[in-house]
């Protein structure tokens, strides 16, 4: 996973809330079993709309999504985070997000931002009125910027840890090895087994 | 101070804590499906690694079967499919794949082979693993990073959620169900109202469903955006898990027991939330939106954008409308639909068929009607009641088992336009085939619908 600490970049206001997992990567494109090759689904349904946003080349080579409340709602799959990645997007603000994407996001190094809604609000209107605006998302300060404005945003002090220093957890976790052989001698012995 | 079921459970699963990390938690059983686990075992490969616990770990089939016999004949959902057995058949993981007994939707199986048990720590890279906290667990939906950490280490690092009690109190009137409950408790608390928390559902009403009840109300816990949904185990749970193939025998089923008597939220324990409905006064619901907050009682009509004041509810419902192509101040028993789907996590139980079947005998269905069986299991036991006659003379469509019309992934999809009422759990645009439209409703509402061609409830006919 890249490191995460500042990242500034344009940004695409998408005014729309309850933006779900399945409408993020439709199913169909679920099938593959390489991780690779994903941004061709990402909102592939809305972007046959020539109106969708992501279709205005005013905001080509945006970076960062400015997206209404309940941002990834519903289905687990992580190939929504992949899609946002691979399209180019590093960071994603919203008001509120589905919890399991957000988890899945930050396994992967995409930054969910939670700011208020008004500030969400203000953010949109400003990229509207200039799609060129630069946005910085500073992990490190905890704060979005933006022509003048600063706003800070919280993320507990682990998960922005691992993320600027780019950590698997997989690797983090395998440190503890004993507690886990450990805990496993201690387990009910009644608990099934799939054997 | 006294601790929740959900703090009970958590605690109990706690490899490590450390000031400032979240918790290591240890998980008892790992669910596996062919569309979330083969970038997980790929990576796996990469670094070398091996799978910890084969014996805590199960997969199935599920997603892209087609629910007609014969092969898969989508080249792509082919190789997806082949890849889960290479990986099983690699990494020692026991699966059970098309055509054999023991298939079937993932979060279906668990329980029929007595693997979901009360106390349990449960995860699976599906987000409608909040289905197994019925039987008393903690158990939700993952991604495919933490599909490969459950793989390889059988631990999760999480933060504990917050805790949340939905208290239903009353008792559901006759011919409300199950569906029609957490279809308005979503309603009422919204798509977002549960971000953040594990809800545990109390209260009489709970108390009367049957497992196959509390599995549909914590199925779709995630539907409000909440990481799990739960219910203490009492009586029903224990009946319901004796003598099946996983569950503890002899002596250790009376320790298990004794145990699982203990996982119960104490009565001087504080949630951080709590939300109260009163069950006598619901009557079926439907879904009119494309989230499945959208929902209100089958005797109301369409509503207008103008009934809401917040704007973001407004824009959401004007845009729903304008998908769905519906008109403000239709009533909804007017609105017509070209397909029904019974099956799904949600409500492809033996209990739900039985329903359907119910309420199909001796009628005819005058719409596309699907009855897909959730598991290979439930669809053999509905056949030694003779169900699958009941619906095949009723002109429904008997299938095999798999998700099906859930999702647009195998070959049972709407075409754009087409609209369903569906037993399934989401309505979201797209969902169940590109531009269908889909109206989420429960088993008795879908068969009673199949017979009329517009949404309609069982006491209508
Ligand atoms: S039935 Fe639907 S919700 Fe359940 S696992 Fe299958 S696709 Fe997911």
């Amino acid at each position: 996973m890249d490191k995460f600490t500042t990242h500034t970049g344009t940004a695409v206001p998408l005014r729309r809330s309850n933006v779900d997992t399945d409408q993020i990567i439709p199913a169909v494109w679920l099938k593959q079993v390489s991780r690779t090759g994903f941004e061709k689904g990402l909102f592939s349904a809305w972007r046959e709309d020539p109106a969708f946003v992501l279709n205005d080349p005013s905001y080509e080579g945006a970076t960062v999504l400015v997206s209404g409340p309940d941002f990834g709602t519903g289905s687990s799959r992580e190939h929504a985070v992949w899609a946002l990645q691979q399209y180019g997007f590093r960071v994603v603000i919203a008001a509120r997000f589905g919890d399991i994407f957000r988890n899945n996001s930050t396994k992967m190094g995409l930054l969910p931002v939670i700011l208020p809604d008004d500030k969400v609000e203000a953010l949109q209107a400003a990229v509207e009125a200039d799609p060129k605006l630069e946005v910085t998302v500073d992990l490190d300060g905890r704060q979005v910027r933006w022509a003048g404005e600063s706003v800070a945003f919280e993320i507990d002090d682990y998960t922005r840890w691992r993320l600027m220093e780019g950590l698997d957890d997989i690797g983090l976790t395998l440190r503890h090895a004993e507690d886990v052989a450990a805990y496993e001698n201690g387990r009910q012995p009644w608990l099934p087994t799939t054997v | 101070m006294g601790r929740t079921l959900a703090e009970k459970v958590w605690e109990q699963h706690v490899v490590r804590r450390a000031d400032g990390e979240p918790d290591l938690l240890y998980i008892d059983l790992h669910l596996i499906h062919e569309v979330t686990s083969p970038q997980a075992f790929d990576g796996l490969r990469l670094a070398g690694r091996k799978v910890r616990r084969p014996d805590l770990t199960i997969a199935t089939e599920d997603h892209n079967v087609p629910t007609v016999l014969g092969p898969i004949t989508d080249p792509v959902s082919k190789t997806q499919v082949e890849t889960l057995r290479k990986n099983a058949a690699e990494f020692g993981v026991r699966l059970h794949p098309m055509g054999d007994a023991g298939q079937g939707v993932v979060h279906i199986i668990g329980p029929q082979f007595g693997l979901t048990q009360p106390g349990m720590t449960i995860v699976c890279g599906d987000s409608h693993t909040s289905t197994h906290g019925a039987f008393g667990g903690i158990a939700f939906g993952i991604g495919t990073s933490e599909v490969e950490h459950v793989l390889a280490t059988q631990t999760l690092p999480a933060y504990r959620p917050k805790t949340m009690a939905i208290e239903v109190s009353g008792e559901l009137p006759v011919g409300v169900t199950a569906k029609d409950l957490i279809l308005a408790i979503i309603a009422k608390i919204g798509t977002g109202g549960g971000q953040g928390y594990i809800v545990e559902y109390r209260g009489e009403a709970v108390r009367k469903l049957s497992m196959e009840g509390r599995m549909t109300v914590c199925n779709m816990s995630i539907e409000a955006g909440a990481r799990a949904g739960m219910i203490a185990p009492d009586e029903t749970t224990f009946d319901y898990l004796k003598g099946r193939r996983h569950a503890p025998e002899g002596e250790a089923w009376d320790q298990a027991v004794a145990y699982w008597k203990s996982l119960r939220t104490d009565d001087d324990a504080v949630f951080d939330k709590v939300v109260e409905i009163d069950a006598s006064t619901l009557t079926p619901y439907v879904t009119w939106g494309t989230n499945p907050g959208q929902g209100l009682p089958l005797d109301a009509a369409v509503p207008s954008p103008e009934d809401y004041t917040d704007p973001v509810a407004r824009s959401a419902a004007e845009r729903a409308l304008e998908y769905m192509g519906l008109t403000a101040g239709t009533p909804l028993r007017e609105i017509q639909v070209d397909t029904v789907f019974v099956g799904s996590c949600t409500n492809g139980r033996i209990e739900d068929l039985r329903s359907a079947a119910e309420i199909l005998r001796g009628r005819q269905v005058i719409t596309r009607t699907l009855i897909v069986p959730g598991s290979m299991l439930v669809k053999h036991q509905a056949e030694q009641e003779g169900l699958h006659e009941v619906f095949k003379a009723a002109g429904a469509e008997w299938r095999e088992a798999g998700c099906s019309m859930c999702l647009g992934m195998n070959p049972d999809t709407l075409q754009p336009g087409e609209r369903s009422a569906s037993t399934s759990n989401r309505n979201f645009e797209g969902r169940q085939g590109k531009g269908g439209r889909t109206h989420l409703v429960s088993p008795q509402v879908a068969a009673a619908t199949a017979v009329t061609g517009r949404l309609t409830a069982p006491a209508d006919l």
